[in-house]
């Protein structure tokens, strides 16, 4: 079993696409039975990689061999051929078949001792159930094959794209960005899925940004920057600051400085708000804050405990039930959200493709959709161009929005950079309110680091900055006070000071504060 | 949601037998009414169920196909023109004539469906257009050749329409001869076997139809090809990872609905009447899209969703003998064409979602993008 201890070995990947050299002489290599986490932010060529040794792209040069032997991977029926799996970033699962109509996709056959591959021969689907159990047994990942892949959680969904690996025999499995869609519970559950799969001899090649849990799973660290191999590291001479530094090309303040912040008068006053669901049940009950001018209101919470309607409440995106909230001494509630936009507010939504971008507009487009209506932008019916052209190209230059041109679709953007616009819209106008929703999931780090260096900024110039975020971290850093929200009530608000992150999380929870 | 849509059709169903059986009861008993609309209506469905289930191939394929009626028409025309070569131009004899004609419009389906899967998998037009593209291609391809080669100078025909060889004929079943002698004397057991068989006894593309749905459900359902082709249409990213040529995929499932929609078109010119006129196809591809719609993407719910407009058309043709049987209060029923409204008004109604809505394969109408 040992002949062979590096079980893949990719030398000397290039693969160049239309304006951007995505991999630049990439070596790589696995061992067996090791965790290898590749490192690196978004668009630094680790997917192009993996799609290259998954056989999804063709490289331009480079070779890639498994046990000693040079493959030709044309498609990823080469690739699963030689044993590699892989777990898309975004799950390749059917929502409207069943698990195990999943998993025997494309390899009907597999469970047959003579592979006899006639387009019509018959589906044995109990078989290949039957099969799945035996798998899901001998590796612990529970999965149910009848069950629709659709009506399953995220987690278990991952959990079925590995055993859909397994199936395929696959001893090298490549997760791409597993944990990013996963709650901190699910990806604990992977990782310990993980260790197992290598203690039965399977390789993995783990792709993330996320560097806490890079340090807790990798016996090897692989970091990759703007398409070439940076640096390679083992956790325990490691650290998220080093490594931070590795991602980037530079050092980077992970924890944010800022002054002590200088409140002044109220601009956001929530009086006893009640607000409905989607479901028409209650999701937020009874909640009444302020938010002052120069400083930042974070609001914890675990996701799906009414942060969202307050956030669409607030921004006249979702009717109230009762209550009231003003801006500055002005009612606004139940208005429409021009008049609370001309009132200032900022709102970085939580779903950026969703509700704060139109993915097929240019960015220039993107940039004016606050107001396009003022005489800045229209005369009559007719869009002024010229202005709309001149504003995108100073909003790209002072916020750095890396975009080939002011013309190009939002939607081809990288997620930090969709933000970056989002930012320069909302933030270049003269604001009073900003109302930031998880405003940086799924970013990398220098995005991160960026926006936070925003949302001080306007604070420090005198804005009111309510922060709701499920991430802790993001709320002990950037918060003055801190209120949590747990089944739609704020439960209580704490001083930044008086805050600790266990204290925090229990109150997330649902349990009592206990004196610290 | 399934139960309630099949007890719609039912009730409908039963609705529209029972205006005839009501309408004719002075004149014919109800057993002779009911059997004469169960054939008719097993016989005008043919067309609506061969469509929907070229609809079912391509849409399931992920391939938006409303190019059915254009596919149908030309289908059409080829057939009848192959038959009528065959049998005038070449001195063939009827059958063969006949034959190839049915071979011409199977042919001329699938060709148009190479066109559909070229414009909208190779060249990635949207499928909308390149449907409405097929079906004034149909339109004005078949209007031409039809006035230029029986019309226009030097036309072989010499400027008339020559008689077609003919129609296929019913297939008997030999219900009656089988069950003779198990009812012994009892007429009114012989008059039960006489009545079925009479519906049973259909021409062979109305049967064809029948066992294609059950075909078309095993094989999408039931085996590797039906759960690439379905894999396909919903997420073909996801096939693609595990190694399935998605536009192999949708290339033949296109191409077989052509096909389907060819066999379609055959029924009007080669089973129905032996004779090809203008835009004969009179709205019949869209009524099967329809009919797919409601019937889920899936062939057995297409087919009983065609067999419901099949019943609303065999209510027009069956009102027509009973034309004087109506009473005056229902005067307007005897205007054939207030009657024949009733299939586009049920289209209408279907459509809008009234009656529960159905689920489009996820990636339909879009195409793949590596």
């Amino acid at each position: 079993m040992a002949k062979f201890d590096i079980v893949l070995q990719a030398q000397g990947i290039t693969k160049q696409f239309p304006g951007v050299l995505a991999n630049d002489r990439v070596d790589f290599d696995l061992r067996r039975g090791e965790i290898h986490v590749l490192l690196g932010e978004n668009g630094a060529g680790k997917s192009t990689l993996m799609n290259v040794l998954y056989g999804l792209y063709k490289a331009d040069s480079g070779e890639v061999t498994v046990e000693g032997v040079p493959l030709h991977l044309n498609s990823p029926r080469d690739a699963i051929m030689h044993g590699i799996g892989m777990v898309h970033q975004h799950f390749m699962l059917i929502p409207v078949f069943t698990v195990t109509e999943n998993i025997m996709l494309g390899a009907e056959t597999n469970h047959r001792a003579s592979q006899s591959d006639a387009p019509l021969a018959k589906l044995d689907r109990a078989e290949v159930a039957q099969k799945i159990r035996d798998l899901s047994h001998q590796y612990r990942l529970d999965v149910d094959p009848d069950a629709i892949v659709g009506d399953l959680p995220v987690g278990v969904q991952q959990r079925v794209e590995i055993v859909k690996a397994l199936y395929r025999k696959a001893n090298i499995l490549i997760l791409d960005e597993p944990t990013a869609v996963l709650t901190p519970q699910e990806a604990e559950e992977l990782f310990r899925i993980m260790h197992d799969l290598t203690r039965e001899g399977v390789s993995i090649i783990f792709i993330t940004h996320k560097l806490k849990e890079v340090l807790a799973v990798a016996d090897r660290i692989t970091v990759m920057r703007g398409g070439r191999v940076v640096g390679s590291a083992v956790p325990k001479d490691s650290d998220e600051h080093k490594l931070a530094a590795m991602m980037v090309g530079r050092d980077v303040i992970l924890t944010v400085k800022k002054k002590q912040a200088q409140p002044k008068e109220t601009v956001l006053s929530v009086n006893q708000l009640n607000v409905k669901d989607v479901r028409g049940l209650n999701a937020v009950n009874g909640v009444s804050f302020t938010v002052r001018a120069g400083e930042v209101l974070g609001i914890a919470g675990v996701q799906g405990n009414g942060q969202t309607e307050l956030a669409e409440a607030l921004t006249g995106l979702r009717s109230i039930e009762s209550g009231q909230f003003s801006l500055l001494g002005a009612d606004l509630t139940g208005r429409p959200p021009r008049p609370i936009t001309e009132a200032g507010l900022a709102h970085i939504p939580e779903d950026r493709q969703r509700y704060g971008l139109v993915l097929s507009y240019s960015v220039a487009d993107n940039m004016i959709l606050c107001d396009y209506y003022q005489p800045r932008f229209s005369k009559g019916i007719v869009i002024q161009q010229k202005n709309v052209d001149a504003n995108a190209e100073k909003l790209i230059k002072d916020f750095d929005v890396r975009t080939p041109s002011p013309f190009t679709p939002a939607g081809k953007l990288s997620g930090g950079n969709q933000q970056k616009v989002i930012v320069a819209r909302e933030l270049s106008r003269p604001v009073k309110l900003l109302i930031a929703s998880q405003p940086t999931r799924g970013l990398d780090v220098g995005s991160i680091e960026y926006i936070h260096k925003e949302i001080i900024l306007m604070r420090d110039r005198g804005v009111a900055v309510l922060l709701i975020s499920a991430e802790l971290d993001e709320i002990m850093s950037l918060s003055d006070r801190i209120a949590v929200m747990y089944r739609g009530a704020i439960i209580t608000t704490l001083d930044r000071k008086a805050a600790t992150r266990e204290g925090l999380g229990l109150l997330m929870a649902g349990g009592q504060e206990t004196p610290a | 949601m399934d139960w309630k849509r099949y007890t719609f059709i039912f009730l409908i169903i039963t609705v529209l037998f029972g205006a005839v059986v009501m309408v004719g009861i002075s004149k014919s008993p109800p057993i002779l009414t009911i059997t004469s609309m169960l054939a008719t209506t097993i016989a005008v469905a043919t067309p609506l169920t061969l469509g929907a289930l070229s609809g079912v191939f391509c849409e399931r394929a992920g391939v938006v196909n409303i190019g059915i009626e254009g596919m149908m028409l030309t289908a059409a025309f080829f057939g009848w023109l192959g038959a009528i070569y065959m049998y005038h131009v070449f001195g063939f004899e009827k059958w063969p004539s006949i034959f190839t004609g049915l071979i011409a419009a199977i042919l001329a389906g699938a060709l148009m469906g190479l066109l559909h899967a070229v414009l909208s998998v190779t060249y990635k037009v949207d499928q909308i257009i390149g449907g409405t593209v097929i079906n004034i291609l149909a339109v004005g391809l078949t209007g031409f050749l039809n006035r230029q080669l029986f019309f226009g100078k030097g036309s072989a025909f010499g400027g008339h329409i020559p008689n077609s060889p003919g129609n296929l004929l019913n297939i008997h079943v030999p219900l009656t001869e089988m069950f003779a002698p198990i009812c012994g004397g009892s007429t009114s057991c012989l008059e039960i076997v006489r009545a079925i068989n009479s519906v049973l006894d259909q021409r062979p593309i109305a049967i064809s139809a029948i066992v294609l749905v059950f075909v078309s459900h095993y094989v999408l359902f039931n085996t590797r090809w039906g759960l690439r082709t379905r894999a396909v249409g919903e997420h073909p990213k996801a096939a693609d990872t595990v190694g399935i040529n998605v536009v192999k995929m949708r290339y033949i499932n296109v191409v077989i609905g052509g096909a389907l929609a060819g066999l379609a078109g055959a029924y009007f010119t080669i089973e129905s009447v032996p004779s090809f006129e203008p835009l004969l196809t009179n709205g019949r591809g869209f009524i099967s899209l329809a009919a797919m719609i409601f019937g889920n993407w899936s062939p057995i719910g297409s087919w009983v969703a065609s067999l419901l407009f099949g019943a609303s058309q065999a209510l027009q043709i069956n009102m027509q003998i009973f034309r004087d049987a109506i009473p005056p209060g229902w005067g307007f029923l005897q205007q054939a064409y207030i009657v024949g409204l009733i299939p586009y008004i049920l289209t209408m109604l279907i459509l809008t979602g009234i009656i529960g809505r159905t689920i489009a394969p996820a990636a339909d109408g879009t195409p793949y993008e590596k």
